[in-house]
């Protein structure tokens, strides 16, 4: 078991290099660079100073030397400074030679974004765990059916058309909830109590809207793993061993029918650190969405490297955690890693 | 053993989610909407100027830093022009007056400006500003490290004197009229916080000290910026105490707030500003609507180098088969004005007799049959040795850009040309178009400063890979006008030389103006002291000595 740990874990490092040479060539595919950008279509800004900041920032040489250049930061981890934002720190913070901080941009996002997520995961998962199984034992029932019908309705509204019509009835036919923003602008002199409610219910909508959209999915496999587990032999006989339906679907069915669970959950640990665009947008939330996708529009390559490094590193992690996890549950795939 | 660790752990969290969930609910109860007092916001007269109360905005994007010569960007700029003074500033009707100087002196050979600071003026810190600041503000702009991409105007000092703490002169090897303007554009800094440190990463890009009428209280990262007023303020105190502009990136949760009375002022979208908000009588009772003249305008322009549009009549037929009122009434809702010159109206650069190109497709077809196109094979579609007269539209994806470009495809088609339209995304647009020369016309907008200077725009001299006459522009005449343009300090002089020159470009249509659109805003009837109609430098010009009266000022403590 651990030599094949060690050997997954050190795989990773090959796997890591690949993404992210391609993510690099990729990124330069897309024509333009931070001198592009449409505040530096000025007539003010002269063509000399953006050629200054093409070399400043190597953007002159042949892409696979930036590749090499970047490699090279990357192997002491230096994630490197922003293009477009005054130069800050792409993931954590330095200090200059006057001590001052500045903070990282990735530092400063990624708290949010993985707050909201992981509040929105864990709702996800308890009202999908619930419904799965009860759309499961009555299957074809109407608890079945209106599970359903809610599922997709959830699955097919747009997710930012529903936050818009919340936030006005909420916010503006109703005073009830905060419609944007993540604090109120009193914040600061509040009591920790306030404080709370006041984060509360500026996170509600943000958390709730993609939990309840994103339900569909996980419902379904947890169905579907139910009804699967539901026909196996195992389950006739312990029906026919006089069990009563508790035990059977809790003690027996339950635990192999989460087993897909774990690969989702896995596999969404990267999902976790990368925002949503619209939803961060809407509400106004400064996450890892929004910066990704500024990132993107303004060619600001140090930023958009930084996090797609970050993501695929969690990505291969997920995976790996998954596998473990699967192993750990599940003796059948545990005797297989421990053969091969 | 797992499925009973599983259900504790289900059992912990459905828990805590619940009582979270009721604390939600409970919370949602227990606020009540704010009183309504929309009678006495329309009240004008009763309300004499007083000092006090809270401004809050909102905009769409967050500074990247507080040193608007590194940052560049807008929303910087919107947040400094708060903190900072420059020398000079533009008054109401955007005439060229004293902002941290009482006056400035133009030599004989027009070749060195020398600036009087106002005695006694301070840093919000309480130390004195000085001619020291102003020489430390320039050296920082034309420093390599801090790699400004508005340090070309300021390359050109050629010497700097500072004889005595409030006296500040330039010398220039030539006369260089745009200078007096980049000076107004240049904010001034403190040398006594800056001295020696990394502009980039220094703590006064996030925590700046500086002269004007606000200082910056606190930054909350992609939320809101709070400032208040500044004691030291070297024009007096403005009424407002504390202004905050929260970040609010998209247009329509911005306006909910607005709705919400959460936020002041927005600026606005046509649709909001002509359909919306009129059609709704509880939003026109809080929200008085201004509109005022941008700097910008939105055109067609022609690749000079490519057939046909190096014939000044094919440019000119196309110019009248275009009917821009029509333009302005579908795209911007009639909220655009028909320019004739690349000069806001009613400045003193604007020539008032110039008449934009009237709509008349007779005149484009005969235009056209001059210049050699018949449409010879009857398909609707004009031919000159036999190629049919089309070409395609590139713009990047702005809605008003493409609403526009479809107007005039079907425009264009009505006097035989057939057009087709391509929007693409702004970086890959300016590298593999504009950059290349690889079009044949484009839609796109030009946002100008103040000064008629629009050498690096028009000048046959900038033509390479990156310069802004990307059309290929080239007029002997238009040259020599802009270069003397750029020696004649007199502003009277200076103004007959570019009428002359919007005169000569109207003429030679190497664009098409399409509209300058309005800038559009709402603003909370509890704000008073605002001019409507706006003046040619817009409503803000003023906004110091607007003010909110005390039972109109926003129960602070429930703000969310």
């Amino acid at each position: 078991m651990l030599k094949y740990l060690i050997k997954r874990v050190l795989w990773m490092i090959p796997m890591l290099i690949g993404i992210s040479l391609i993510s690099f060539f990729i990124m330069h595919l897309a024509p333009g660079d931070i001198t592009n950008n449409e505040a530096a279509f000025n007539p003010k800004a002269s063509e000399e100073s953006r050629q200054k900041l093409r070399e400043m920032y190597h953007l002159d040489k042949p892409v696979i030397i930036q590749y090499g250049l970047w490699l090279k930061r990357m192997a002491t981890l230096d994630f490197g400074k922003s293009f477009a934002s005054h130069q800050k720190p792409v993931f954590w913070q330095t200090t200059d030679k006057d001590g001052n901080v500045t903070k990282g941009l990735i530092q400063e996002a990624l708290p949010i974004t993985l707050m909201i997520n992981l509040l929105g995961l864990a709702i996800t998962l308890l009202l999908a765990i619930p419904l799965g199984i009860l759309a499961a034992r009555k299957y074809l029932g109407w608890q079945d059916r209106s599970i359903t019908l809610f599922n997709f309705i959830g699955f097919s509204i747009p997710g930012f058309w529903l936050s818009l019509l919340l936030m006005y009835w909420l916010g503006v036919a109703n005073n009830w909830l905060p419609i944007s923003g993540l604090h109120s602008l009193n914040y600061e002199s509040l009591d920790t109590w306030g404080r709370l409610k006041d984060s509360l219910s500026h996170l509600f909508l943000p958390v709730v809207i993609p939990s309840v959209t994103g339900l569909a999915g996980i419902t379904l496999f947890v169905k579907n793993g139910m009804l699967d587990v539901l026909q196996q032999d195992y389950i006739t006989t312990a029906r026919a061993k006089g069990l009563n339906e508790h035990s059977v679907i809790y003690t027996h069915a339950l635990r192999n029918a989460l087993l897909p669970l774990i690969t989702i959950v896995g596999l969404s640990i990267p999902g976790l650190i990368g925002g949503s665009v619209i939803a961060e947008t809407i509400f106004a939330i400064p996450g890892m969405g929004k910066l990704f996708y500024d990132a993107v529009l303004m060619r600001d390559f140090p930023v958009i490297m930084g996090i797609l490094t970050i993501g695929s590193a969690l990505t291969l992690v997920g995976n790996l955690l998954a596998d473990v996890a699967y192993a750990w549950a599940d003796p059948r795939v545990r005797r297989g890693v421990a053969r091969g | 053993m797992i499925s009973r660790q599983l259900k504790l752990v289900k059992k912990a969290l459905s828990k805590r989610v619940s009582v979270a969930i009721v604390s939600m609910l409970l919370l949602a109860c227990g606020e009540s909407s704010g009183n309504k007092q929309t009678s006495m916001l329309n009240d004008n007269k009763h309300y004499l100027p007083e000092s006090g109360g809270t401004l809050i905005n909102a905009m769409t994007g967050e500074p990247s830093g507080l040193i608007s010569m590194i940052a560049g960007e807008s929303a910087s700029s919107a947040i400094t022009s708060n903190i900072f003074n420059s020398l000079l500033k533009y008054d109401k009707n955007l005439e060229l007056e004293g902002d941290l100087v009482t006056n400035w002196q133009i030599s004989a050979d027009q070749k060195t400006i020398t600036f009087k600071l106002k005695p006694n003026l301070l840093w919000a810190d309480g130390k004195p500003i000085t001619s020291a600041d102003v020489l430390f503000t320039w050296q920082a702009v034309i420093d390599e490290k801090t790699a400004s991409p508005y340090a070309s105007d300021f390359q050109l000092v050629k010497k700097t004197e500072t004889p005595d703490p409030l006296t500040f002169s330039v010398t220039y090897d030539q006369a260089y009229a745009p200078a007096l303007d980049s000076w107004a554009g240049l904010q001034i800094l403190p040398e006594h916080l800056l001295q020696g440190q990394d502009l980039h990463t220094a703590a006064f890009v996030r925590n700046p000290v500086g002269s004007h009428y606000y200082k910056l209280d606190s930054w909350a990262h992609g939320e809101n910026l709070k400032l208040s007023r500044n004691a030291h303020s070297v024009l007096g105190q403005a009424k407002i105490d504390r202004l905050i502009t929260r970040i609010i990136p998209d247009n329509s949760a911005q306006f909910l707030e607005l709705m919400a009375d959460n936020i002041d002022a927005m600026g606005l979208d046509p649709i909001k500003y002509s359909r919306i908000i009129p059609a709704r009588p509880e939003l026109q009772q809080k929200l008085a609507l201004y509109k005022e003249l941008g700097n910008s305008y939105t055109y067609m322009g022609f690749n000079l180098k490519h057939k046909p549009f190096d014939d000044v009549r094919v440019r000119r037929a196309i110019n009248y088969a275009i009917d821009k009122q029509e333009l302005i009434d579908g795209v911007y809702l009639g909220l655009g004005i028909n320019i004739a010159s690349p000069y806001k109206p009613g400045t003193r650069w604007s020539n008032p007799a110039l008449t934009p190109y009237p709509y008349d497709p007779t005149k484009a077809k005969a235009l056209l049959k001059e210049a050699g196109f018949t449409d010879s094979n009857n398909d609707g579609i004009l031919e000159r040795d036999g190629k049919p007269f089309a070409f395609e539209i590139v713009t990047n994806q702005n809605k008003e850009r493409e609403k526009s470009a479809v107007l005039i495809q079907r425009r264009l088609k009505e006097v035989g040309i057939d057009v087709k339209i391509r929007a693409i995304e702004w970086a890959s647009f300016i590298s593999r178009f504009i950059k290349t020369g690889d079009f044949d016309v484009v839609v796109l907008g030009w946002g100008l400063g103040l000064d008629p200077d629009q050498y690096n725009i028009w000048h046959s001299s900038q033509q390479a890979p990156g310069q802004f006459n990307f059309i290929g522009y080239n007029n002997p005449t238009v040259d020599q006008l802009l270069e003397q343009g750029r020696l004649e300090l007199n502003p009277d002089k200076r103004m007959k030389i570019y009428h002359e020159f919007a005169r000569v470009l109207l003429e030679d249509s190497p664009i098409v103006y399409l509209s300058a659109g309005y800038g559009l805003t709402a603003i909370n009837k509890r704000v008073k002291g605002i001019d409507d109609p706006a003046p040619p430098a817009g409503i803000g010009h003023n906004s110091q000595e607007w003010y909110i009266p005390a039972p109109l000022r926003r129960n602070e403590i429930s703000t969310h």
